[in-house]
This record gives structure tokens, C-alpha cells and sequence, in this order.
């Protein structure tokens, strides 16, 4: 056709694409995962319905990580409020709240811009507590290194059957409030058949937040995973890793303390405490 | 509504692609929604259909397909039947999601170009 006026044919292509529509979130969640596995932190994905008890089991694991020395950081999905950060800070977890406003779920980009500006690199592990809902938060990867939903003994047991995208992303469930069962009429059996339904691997830890009844399993759970993937060792601060930044916002390293070959292109960049932050050893760095 | 940030992210991907094709215009969008991708087939083509106003997409019709979600042994290969027990009825082994299960993929956009 004349590019001039547009006259003339046209022409009707088909374009095949096969893409996901969440490759945005996906490339994301990648970059989130190379950070975590850079500053060697287990970060992990909590999600399950409002009140399930994701605040009051990690609050509970707080207790339970103090004796194993583990450093924990968590940010908190809130649609208004800052409330379950503050529960968080207050049993003395290093806390974040990432208002979502409307959102009834995290993407990988929300918890990247939560990372700016907390110090996530100072932790071990890292807890993202999802926003309250079994539905769509399953299907955000976010950069975490594992799945946990938790699923309370009130909720009835075919919670599983009924949402299972939720379960199917799972690599663990944590069964809570389990103080309760005395009082109630469910059967514990029945949810692990319901999970053997949905779950390739069902993996379900029964714990009360209240009595601190399963803490030990669940701690004993992140320690395998952590060690699972390399991220337990005693020689936390010698590696070096290639990783290129493609997002166009502002971006501070914080305070890094290990030696790290790390390339940006197009993003704006600035180190925080410059004294912590090991390129001299080696690691390779380009700005432009 | 996890759809309409869904369908926001279809409708910048297209225009994308419109626009490094230099496209004068875009008549059709395919789309595959697998049953386990968390995405309601109704409930997105409702969001689109809202969502397009004033973006290259308005008036052009979205074609959804629907695909089952369904379970195979990843070592031999036997199917595990809608809503068992997600391990291998011949070796046991725990089951794998087949593809497309739980996708949800643009597949195509048909274009007019110069
Ligand atoms: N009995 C009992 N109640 C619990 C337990 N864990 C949480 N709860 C209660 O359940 C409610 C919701 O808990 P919360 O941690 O805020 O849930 P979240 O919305 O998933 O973060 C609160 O009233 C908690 O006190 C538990 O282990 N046992
Ligand atoms: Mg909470
Ligand atoms: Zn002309
Ligand atoms: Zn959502
Ligand atoms: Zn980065
Ligand atoms: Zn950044
Ligand atoms: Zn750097
Ligand atoms: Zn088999």
C-alpha cells in the first residue's frame, strides 16, 4: 500500500504467537527469583483464604526460628490496612505491608518494588503473605522458591476439590488451627484423599498456631527445602552469578555483602551502603 | 476479577505486536484458556469485551477455546482418570499435568498490514 495516502491492498496476515499471557509476570517472577538466589533467601509464597491463619503461623514460626537462629522478613499483602504487618513486627519479623488496594492478588512486579525498599537481603527467609483468596494468587508466580498454602480444619474438607488451582500449585499445605479438631466434626482423612486429587505429590502438615502443636515439622519442612536448594551451607557470601536487569524503574541494591558478577542494562541504579557491596572481589558490573 | 488485569495484559501484548508490524488494523485474537489455568472462560471474554473499548482490540472478536485439564504417568505414559488419585494406575508414579492443562495462551492474532 502507498504509505503516502493509503491507497491500495492490504494485505490479511495470520500471526501465530503460542505465548502465555502471564509471560510479562513470568519474566518478572525470574528476576525475583535470581535476587533471592543471589542473596541466598528462601522466599516463599503464602497464600490461602482471608483468616485461614497465614499471619498467626508465621507469627507462631517466628518462636520456632528464634531457637534455629533463622533470620526471617516478611511483607504482607493488605488491601487496606497495614495490620498484619504490624502482627508481624511485633512478634519480631522484620515486617512490610505491600498495599494492594483493589488487587485481589500479588504479581511478581508488586513484590519487586516491595524489595526496593526493605531490607529483604539481611533474612534468611523471606515470607510473602498472598492476598486473602484461593482463587487467582495461585496462578501469579512471584519468584518464590515454594508454594505454601494454608487451609484451616474450619473450611470444610473439599476445600482442595473445590479450588484446584490452588492446591495443584501447592508444594505444601499447612493444615491449621488443628487445636480446634476436638471441637468440630471434620476428618483429617478425608482432606488428605482430597489432596491425593489435586496434588501430584500432596505434601500437608497438620499445626495449630495457638499451641504450637507441628512448628517443629513445619521448621524441620524449610530447613529440608533450604538445604534442598542449596541455600543452607555455613559459606553463605562466596558465588558469583550473570544476571541482567530489563525493568525501567529506579533500583537500589541496599546493602549487599557479598561479591556478585551482576550486569543491568536500562534501568536507573543506584548501591546503597557502598561499603558492603563486594564488586571489587570480582564481580563482573556494567552500568550504562 | 483477576480477568481484567488478564485481558489488560492481552490487549497490551497485541497492541505490541500491531505496532512492530506496523499493523492498520487487527480483526481477530485467538485464545486457548486451559481448565486449571484459573481463568473463567466467561468472565474473561466479559472483561475483554469491556476492556477493548478504545484499544486497537475494539470491535474485534476473541476466540476462546476451552481445553480440558487432564493427567498422565510421565514415565509410562498410561492417562490417570478425571478426579483420581493423581499417581500412575500401571507404575504408581505421581502424575503429571499435560500440556496446555493449565495455560493460558494467546495463540494468534490475525492482522491487516499495508
Ligand atoms: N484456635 C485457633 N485460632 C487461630 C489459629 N490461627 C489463627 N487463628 C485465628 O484465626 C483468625 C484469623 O487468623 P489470621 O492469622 O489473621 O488469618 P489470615 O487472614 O490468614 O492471616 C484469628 O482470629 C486468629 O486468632 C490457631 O492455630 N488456632
Ligand atoms: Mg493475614
Ligand atoms: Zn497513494
Ligand atoms: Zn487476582
Ligand atoms: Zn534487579
Ligand atoms: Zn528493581
Ligand atoms: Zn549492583
Ligand atoms: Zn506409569
Amino acid at each position: 500500500m502507498c504509505t503516502t495516502c493509503g491507497c491500495g491492498d492490504t494485505e490479511l496476515v495470520p500471526v501465530e504467537l503460542h505465548e502465555k499471557i502471564l509471560a510479562g509476570n513470568d519474566r518478572a517472577a525470574r528476576h525475583n527469583r535470581e535476587h533471592f538466589l543471589e542473596a541466598r533467601v528462601l522466599a516463599l509464597n503464602l497464600m490461602g483464604s482471608p483468616g485461614a491463619g497465614k499471619t498467626a503461623v508465621l507469627e507462631a514460626t517466628a518462636k520456632a526460628a528464634a531457637a534455629k537462629g533463622w533470620r526471617l522478613g516478611a511483607v504482607s499483602a493488605d488491601l487496606a490496612t497495614d495490620n498484619d504487618a504490624r502482627r508481624l513486627q511485633k512478634a519480631g519479623i522484620p515486617s512490610k505491608a505491600i498495599t494492594t488496594g483493589q488487587a485481589c492478588h500479588l504479581d511478581a512486579e508488586l513484590v519487586h518494588r516491595s524489595l526496593h525498599d526493605f531490607p529483604w537481603r539481611d533474612t534468611d527467609m523471606f515470607f510473602i503473605e498472598n492476598v486473602g483468596n484461593l482463587v487467582c494468587p495461585a496462578i501469579y508466580d512471584l519468584g518464590q522458591a515454594a508454594n505454601v498454602v494454608v487451609l484451616s480444619v474450619t473450611e470444610g474438607e473439599d476445600k482442595p476439590l473445590k479450588y484446584p488451582v490452588m492446591f495443584n500449585a501447592a508444594d505444601l499445605v499447612l493444615l491449621t488451627k488443628c487445636d480446634l479438631v476436638p471441637h468440630l466434626d471434620v476428618e483429617l482423612a478425608k482432606i488428605h484423599d482430597a489432596l491425593a486429587r489435586v496434588m501430584p505429590r500432596p505434601r500437608m502438615i497438620e499445626v495449630s498456631a495457638r499451641t504450637g502443636q507441628g512448628m517443629d515439622a513445619w521448621v524441620a519442612w524449610l530447613e529440608e527445602l533450604r538445604d534442598g536448594i542449596g541455600l543452607g551451607g555455613a559459606d553463605a557470601h562466596a558465588h558469583g552469578h550473570e544476571h541482567s536487569h530489563a525493568h525501567s524503574h529506579e533500583h537500589a541494591h541496599g546493602d549487599e555483602r557479598h561479591s556478585h558478577a551482576h550486569s543491568h542494562d536500562g534501568h536507573e541504579h543506584e548501591h546503597g551502603s557502598a561499603d558492603h557491596h563486594g564488586h571489587a572481589r570480582g564481580g563482573k558490573h556494567d552500568h550504562d | 476479577m483477576h480477568e481484567y488485569s488478564l485481558v489488560e495484559a492481552l490487549v497490551t501484548r497485541v497492541e505490541a505486536e500491531a505496532k512492530k508490524r506496523d499493523a492498520i488494523a487487527v480483526h481477530k485474537l485467538s485464545v486457548r484458556v486451559g481448565e486449571l489455568s484459573g481463568v473463567d472462560p466467561e468472565l474473561f471474554q466479559t472483561a475483554y469485551e469491556t476492556f477493548r473499548a478504545g484499544t486497537i482490540c475494539a470491535g474485534v472478536p476473541l476466540t476462546l477455546t476451552r481445553v480440558a485439564a487432564s493427567w498422565s504417568c510421565p514415565r509410562c505414559r498410561t492417562p490417570i482418570a478425571r478426579g483420581a488419585i493423581l499417581r500412575c494406575p500401571a507404575c504408581d508414579t505421581p502424575g503429571k499435568l499435560d500440556d496446555g492443562s493449565d495455560a493460558l495462551t494467546l495463540d494468534g492474532i490475525e492482522m491487516e498490514v499495508p
